[in-house]
């Protein structure tokens, strides 16, 4: 026998928390279908006939956010065997308004009361078989990161899933609405069946106004007249519109049930100490300063301190390992492509693959911090209003600011904001951040052209990335993201010390993540890469890559650039192995010049280029899509190869549009 | 009064929310629900969005979505 379990529960309740202690490392990460919604799957330990679902953490089940229909579609559709709905007893006010819907799915339920450790140090207590009396069903006091409670919990989702039983209760509401929701019942009982809805949680939709749910049970004409007459008259009774009146009646039924079960004398040690903290760091004054320092200081040891020698330390070992090889080869007579497949193909796409690690993982375990303590909520409530004219919210801004390190943690990143449209945006718009691989480029094309104003270029091509951000923010906002944006109201929940297995398992699956979807993508694209550079159309080895296809290619698409002041096939030729890592352009233009010194290849490239041409070329580099590890993340996040090649498209069309809009006004005054 | 203009420190019970479709529907599931008290904790350094206590929980909302929330009371905490 397999049962399925379905986690529900509101942000910041501590889900993944319990969801981690569930399951521990057996995860399986995927996107719910055509979304890009994260869905966990696991099996429960020690009971491997139950597997757990994890669904997003949402606030209600009112269809209007994307995680809110992937739940509701998930728990009817998929009829999962028990609902495991998870409560933070220090807000459970709040949290019970989700319970008293996922009630009304007639889904056998089970509630995981959890931080009752805090509840019950703070001297406040929760009578929890009278809770469990009053909604009808079980409930289990847990304190997820502390793992208290969690056995008795598993016993008691596996007796519920054997029992199949169905929430009792229903009926909390009362007088005018709980009359509308019975004679639509009544109304729609049969409809309701045939659909495979359950009839209370179909009438109350109904109540509600909730379009699709009209659709799915063919409501006909004449039904909806009567509906809405019976809702008009309801509103009359209450003297308040349809959506007001049932956000009331739960919230009215919560307070009645708290007021019997819930004892608080004062608030929680975790509150009081919360309250404290923010008069620091979101102090009037000291709140940017610090969240900068912060900031300042997750780069300088990722990208500095620890991130440096230990990507050093990894070159040196692939590169040990590729010179052992080398000699093995080379001892043994192997033919020289398959020399070169190994050591230029094989070993340089493994060699970056496993470059992008040390930043990832440092990255992620400072992004969890920050994420699980807290402080993310305040980064976003700090920040929101710098973003909100791009259609964006505040929780936007630390995966666009760790952008301009590296855009693969950036965009993996995403994965935590509570939006689906916020994702898509921010996915798309964080590459125009310049990343520090550009770094390379720029400082090349500087020293050659503009060694009296490096810094004034450099700055200026950052500044220009943001701004091209702000104007395609406003273009997508205004375009494809139109209609209304998910209203920034958000919780600042309690701060509280992350958990050590929930940071490390975190690290461990964003690099697990890396490995498995990049290794593909990255491995094919310098594959492919190598054997254009490495051969002719007849197939033999070139020694001069000027002689190979991808010189051939590059000749061809070489005039495309004109308008952009350049043609040259060199130059297109680094951007497309550009693609591999964007450092590679460098390195390619060095080889195809010929050149091997820095000295030289200015030399060539000056013949290349005239200093409005570089500097169009730079605009091109910063702008167009970013490298394959970065499309890979991409279009990992966005769940769908689709839109990350729309997403492609759309940055290199800037790209072209940015940099001849450049060269085209510049000549005019050069 | 509607609760974008209630200063830093004092608190008020709503009356009514305004606005529609999903800000509004947004507002009634948190918890900002006629007869629900609710004290204005922080706005932020850039003046906007502000800090509430509500539900014995803390919430952020922008001073626009603020806007549509009517108080009757307002009251010094």
């Amino acid at each position: 026998m397999k049962y399925v379990i379905a986690l529900a529960g509101n942000q910041n309740s501590g889900k993944t928390t319990l969801y981690n202690a569930l399951t521990g490392s057996n995860q399986h990460v995927g996107n719910f279908p055509g979304v890009t919604i994260e869905k966990k799957e696991g099996l429960i330990k020690k009971h491997k006939e139950v597997s757990l679902v994890d669904l997003p953490g949402i606030y209600s089940l009112s269809p209007y956010t994307m995680e809110e229909v992937v739940t509701r579609d998930f728990i009817l559709e998929e009829h999962p065997d028990v609902i495991l709905n998870i409560v933070d007893g220090t807000n459970i006010e709040r949290n019970l308004y989700l319970t008293l819907q996922l009630m009304e799915l007639s889904t056998p339920m089970v509630i995981a009361l959890n931080m009752m450790d805090e509840v019950e140090s703070s001297g406040n207590s929760i009578d929890v078989n009278k809770l469990s009396k009053l909604l009808g069903i079980p409930v289990v006091p847990i304190s997820a990161s502390k793992e208290e409670g969690i056995s008795e919990l598993v016993d008691v989702i596996v007796k519920t899933a054997q029992e199949k039983e169905q929430p009792k209760k229903l009926d909390f509401c009362s007088g005018e609405v709980h009359k509308a929701i019975h004679s639509i019942s009544h109304l729609i009982e049969d409809q309701a069946k045939k659909a495979g809805y359950p009839v209370r949680f179909a009438a109350t939709k109904l109540v509600e106004g909730d379009e699709p749910t009209f659709e799915m049970l063919n409501i006909t004409e004449n039904q909806a007249h009567i509906i809405e007459h019976v809702v008009e008259e309801m509103e009359r009774g209450l003297n308040t519109d349809r959506e007001a009146a049932l956000a009331d009646m739960r919230y009215d039924y919560i307070g009645r049930i708290c007021r019997d079960t819930v004892f608080k004398k004062q608030e929680t040690k975790e509150q009081v100490r919360s309250e404290k903290i923010d008069r620091v760091l979101t102090n009037k004054y000291f709140g940017i300063p610090i969240f900068f320092g912060i900031m300042f200081f997750i780069f300088w040891v990722t990208f500095g301190v620890i991130g440096a020698p230990l990507q050093g330390l990894l070159e040196q070992l692939i590169g040990n390992f590729t010179d052992f090889i080398a000699r093995l080869m080379i001892t043994h007579d192997v033919s020289d492509w398959v020399y070169s497949l190994v050591i230029n193909g094989v070993f340089a796409g493994v060699g970056s693959v496993l470059s992008f690690l040390p930043i990832i993982v440092i990255l992620f375990f400072f992004l969890s911090l920050l994420e699980d303590s807290g402080y993310m909520a305040r980064v976003a409530f700090l920040m929101d209003k710098l973003l909100r004219k791009i259609g964006l919210s505040g929780r936007s801004f630390v995966p666009m600011l760790v952008g301009f390190g590296c855009s693969v943690p950036a965009i993996m990143a995403t994965r935590t904001l509570a939006s689906e449209r916020d994702r898509k945006m921010t996915i798309i718009l964080t590459p125009f951040m310049s990343c520090s691989a550009k770094l390379p480029i720029y400082g090349m094309i500087t020293a050659t052209f503009f060694p009296d104003n490096a810094a004034v270029v450099m700055i200026s091509l950052y500044i220009l990335g943001i701004v091209v951000a702000i104007l395609s923010g406003l273009l997508l906002k205004s375009t494809i993201f139109k209609g209304e944006p998910v209203p920034f109201v958000m919780e600042l929940p309690a701060y509280r010390v992350p958990s050590r297995r929930s940071v490390l398992l975190h690290m461990w699956q964003k690099a697990k993540d890396f490995i498995q979807r990049a290794f593909t993508i990255i491995f094919i694209a310098t594959i492919i890469i190598w054997f254009l550079q490495s051969f002719d159309w007849s197939l033999n080895m070139v020694a001069d890559s000027s002689d190979s296809m991808l010189a051939a290619i590059g000749s061809v698409i070489s005039p495309v650039f004109i308008p952009l002041g350049f043609n040259d096939w060199r130059a297109s030729t680094a951007l497309i192995t550009g693609l591999t890592a964007k450092e590679a352009v460098v390195s390619t233009l060095s080889v195809l010049t010929g050149t091997s010194t820095d000295m030289q290849l200015s030399a060539v490239l000056n013949t290349i280029f005239t200093p409005l041409s570089a500097f169009s070329f730079l605009t091109f580099t910063l702008l167009y899509m970013p490298c394959v590890a970065a499309f890979a993340a991409s279009r990992r996040e966005f769940g769908s190869t689709k839109y990350a090649v729309l997403a492609a498209a759309y940055q290199t069309i800037t790209a072209y549009i940015v940099g001849m809009i450049i060269y085209q006004i510049g000549i005019l005054f050069v | 009064m509607t609760l974008d203009n209630v200063m830093p420190g004092q608190g008020g019970v709503i009356s009514s929310i305004g606005g529609q479709g999903m800000l509004r529907r947004r507002l009634l599931d948190m918890g900002l629900t006629p007869n629900t008290k609710v004290r204005v904790r922080k706005v932020a350094p850039m003046g906007d969005p502000m800090e509430l206590l509500l539900r014995n929980y803390v919430l952020t909302i922008r001073k626009e979505e603020a806007s549509k929330i009517e108080l009757k009371e307002v009251f010094n905490s």
